[in-house]
């Protein structure tokens, strides 16, 4: 028998755990990517069924219907629509919870119109029980026209029943169960007699949605079926309520809820949740053990990879032949891999608390607690996950305000979530903290360098909020305003739904931004280690000339010496060299600045710039840390470069500085206009250059 | 009694008679705040918006005083 392949769309509302009957279908064999030109993520998985039938598995984005009114469900609609595209599924899967059948039903009535064959899953089906419910099975089933698959992921039970209806598909019958075209009878048969080839749900949805159809010319269906605005927002309205009174009518008799015995656990958890004190006390309280946990938790395996890649780079440099070969490795790959996995342990915390929280339902308790004292700053109460995920990450956060509707509350979201602290900007305030800050504890307790940490922190909060009411009073957009946040019942997390998020997130963040990293540091090293012919090939001359006049005999130091001048007669040196002037009057010299510009593509390019800076420079090997280094470099006249004016002044710097082409690129792609990275690019790294010319030049 | 959501108290239960459709949005509809569907105040939010909602017997969702203002309901007896 030869192997079949079909494809699969698991469709549901957000919170019904369709991506815990995924995970379970698929296991990790899932890859995750993004639809093309736009930032939706796409998780498509396989999955071996019986049969020899093979089922590639498309997790589609949450929706509540087949009314867009996010990209997120654009995705969702345009797959549906179109039956030539790769990923056509020959089966939906809805996916609902059995505790709010009422509302999932209302996507499941539209799929059926699409007349894909379609399964009914009804997930949570542990929950029945302690809530009371009971289901007439095949009442339901004759009237919904599918098949009911009860799952529950919690407890594994399901999926096997699952897998052998999806292997029956070709028996589902795809009749719609309900006749929604009654809503206006007489425009509903004029659409069907003007295109008879086409479905009649599908005409409606390219007349009502604003997405792309490849294969509906929907200007010729619009243009002799158009209807006023109001007048098709009437008539979806009407359609809402035909839907709801049929699966009211169908869970009148299918369905049967007992709640005497029902625990109230929700209510209770609520109440102490939502309160007014301990509501916002249990916030911050959480909120301080996510960054204990980022500073303190995740500094000992931080400290383990550090030094692993500094072996590392030693024992490559020992081992293998010397040559160009050898540094490129020891003094360019291994310290930019290391520079990138650094901080995995980080960003594997942050994904895992986030995601505990928003599995839990918590989340929607802290949007529901914030909304209305972010709104005083122009955000919305959904921009509390932003501001929070972009102190692992802007990128991420960022997509994170898809939730917000309000289209001026998200835009000020997307303009200040970049000014939180974000794990890329911890190296540098951590080196230059240890080289600036002395190691002392105030009161016995008070660590001085963790104090600036924290200052640092609040001083991106701070300015965070700052600029949302500032851009609140200068930002005129009319925005037609309104809020709905779920609030979804309290689940204890699923293990391997967090392990599996926790795992793809840091991957996608280690290879997006670990390819910008390496490649930057090996252009480096070469930029660093090469120079225009003449003056750079004189170096060991020049040098050996000089060393012979001050009767220098010390060969640790003339090779230093060589070194040195090598780099600064490299491409990097003259390029480092010419920026000087503008980057002299903010205490740093030509090292730093190439530092800083390099790391205009990423923060964290910045500790690693110096790294590699150091290291081409360096034959010394008693210098081995970076921040050893950096303590040891000295202007010609012996004072320090990195002293506290210049120190202070970095920090401010990078508080402030747009320094990350990523994030310019996903707010371009999230605003759809090059107008607001732009505007933000200018205004945050012009305030970080005045901020750190005002801090050096009052502190030097 | 008729009144507006934005006006009900912790507990109160009510059900919908009208919802101005231009002001709410269709994603609200579709959520279960339809003409005679039941609606329970489950908790306001400290500084007194948003308000939390249990809508047509299972649908939980918060919105914003000023969108509740536009659901006209009729309040049942305690």
């Amino acid at each position: 028998m030869s192997i079949q392949n079909i494809t699969v769309a698991l469709i549901g509302n957000p919170n019904t755990g369709k991506t815990s009957v995924f995970n379970q279908l698929t296991g990790l064999n899932q890859q995750v990517g993004n639809y093309p030109g736009i930032t939706v993520e796409k998780k498509l998985g396989f999955s071996k069924l019986p049969n020899n039938i093979k089922a590639n598995i498309l997790d589609l984005p949450g929706t509540y219907s087949l009314n867009a009114s996010s990209i997120d469900e654009n995705v969702v609609i345009e797959l549906l629509l179109n039956k030539n595209d790769k990923l056509y599924p020959d089966v939906a899967v809805v996916v609902t919870d059995v505790e709010n059948l009422k509302r999932n039903l209302l996507l499941f009535t539209q799929i059926k119109d699409l007349e894909i064959p379609t399964i009914l899953v009804i997930n949570m089906t542990d929950r029945m029980k302690p809530k009371g419910i009971t289901l007439d099975i095949p009442y339901l089933e004759e009237q919904l026209k599918t098949k009911i698959v009860l799952v529950s992921t919690r407890k594994g039970i399901g999926i096997e029943d699952l897998k052998n209806q999806i292997v029956e598909y070709k028996s589902l019958s795809t009749e719609p169960c309900l006749n929604a075209s009654i809503i206006d009878v007489e425009y509903f048969d004029k659409l069907r007699k003007a295109f008879p080839n086409q479905l009649l749900y599908k005409l409606w949805l390219v007349i009502t949605q604003d997405v792309n159809f490849l294969n509906l010319e929907r200007n010729e269906i619009r243009s002799s079926f158009t209807k006023s605005h109001s007048d098709l927002k009437r008539l979806q309205q009407k359609e809402t309520i035909k839907r709801y009174q049929f699966i009211n009518d169908t869970l009148k008799v299918g369905q049967n809820i007992d709640t005497t015995n029902a625990s109230d656990l929700r209510s209770k958890l609520d109440k102490v949740l939502t309160h007014k004190i301990f509501g916002y006390a249990i916030f911050f309280g959480i909120l301080l053990l996510i960054f204990q946990s980022i500073f303190d938790w995740s500094s000992v395996p931080m400290e383990f990879i550090d030094s692993t890649f500094a072996n590392l780079a030693n024992y490559a440099k020992n081992h293998l032949p010397a040559g160009e070969f050898t540094d490129l490795i020891s003094e360019g790959i291994i310290p930019g891999i290391g520079g990138i996995v650094i901080f995995i342990p980080q960003i594997a915390f942050l994904f895992l608390f986030i995601s505990v929280l928003e599995e839990s339902g918590y989340m929607s308790r802290v949007v529901f607690l914030m909304d209305k004292i972010m709104r005083r700053y122009g955000l919305s109460g959904k921009s509390v996950v932003p501001l929070i995920s972009g102190t692992a990450c802007a990128i991420p956060a960022i997509m994170s305000a898809r939730n917000i509707e309000n289209w001026k509350e998200r835009l000020i979201t997307i303009l200040v979530t970049p000014f939180i602290t974000c794990s890329a900007r911890l190296p540098v305030y951590a080196i230059i903290i240890a080289l600036i800050i002395p190691d002392k504890r105030l009161l016995g307790f008070f660590s001085l360098q963790g104090a600036t940490l924290m200052i640092l922190y609040l001083l991106g909060f701070g300015m965070a909020i700052f600029s949302a009411f500032i851009l609140n009073k200068i930002l005129k957009l009319k925005t037609k305003s309104y809020f709905v946040v779920e609030m979804p019942n309290y689940k204890l997390p699923l293990f391997k739904n967090v392990a599996i998020n926790v795992i793809e997130k840091t991957k996608a963040f280690v290879f997006g931004a670990g390819k910008i990293i390496l490649a930057l540091s090996v252009i480096l090293w070469f930029l660093g280690s090469h120079g225009p012919k003449k003056d750079f090939a004189k170096a060991e001359s020049v040098v050996l000339q000089k060393a012979k006049i001050e009767n220098q005999t010390d060969k640790n130091y003339i090779a230093d010496e060589i070194s040195s001048y090598k780099l600064e007669h490299s491409y990097i040196g003259i390029i480092g060299k010419s920026i000087e002037p503008v980057i002299q009057p903010l205490g740093y010299d030509w090292k730093i600045g190439i530092a800083v510009v390099s790391s205009f593509a990423a923060r964290e390019v910045f500790v690693g710039t110096l790294a590699t800076i150091y290291s081409v420079g360096s034959h010394n090997s008693e210098e081995t840390t970076i921040k050893n280094r950096m303590e040891a470099e000295v202007y010609p006249d012996g004072r320090k470069i990195f002293n506290f004016a210049s120190g202070v002044s970095l920090l401010l710097f990078y508080a402030f500085a747009m320094q990350c082409i990523s994030t310019l690129a996903i707010v371009k792609k999230e605003t759809n206009s090059w107008k607001w990275p732009v505007i933000q690019l200018a205004f945050m790294s012009g305030f970080a250059y005045l901020t750190a010319l005002i801090a050096f030049q009052i502190l030097r | 009694m008729k009144t507006t959501v934005d006006l009900l108290q912790i507990g109160d239960k009510a059900t919908i008679l009208n919802v101005d459709l231009d002001k709410i949005p269709l994603k609200l509809l579709e959520m279960g705040c339809l003409p005679n569907n039941d609606l329970e105040i489950i908790q306001i939010a400290p500084l007194g918006d948003p308000i939390y909602l249990n809508v047509n017997n299972g649908s939980h969702l918060a919105i914003r005083k000023e969108t509740a203002r536009e659901i006209e309901v009729e309040l049942h007896e305690k």
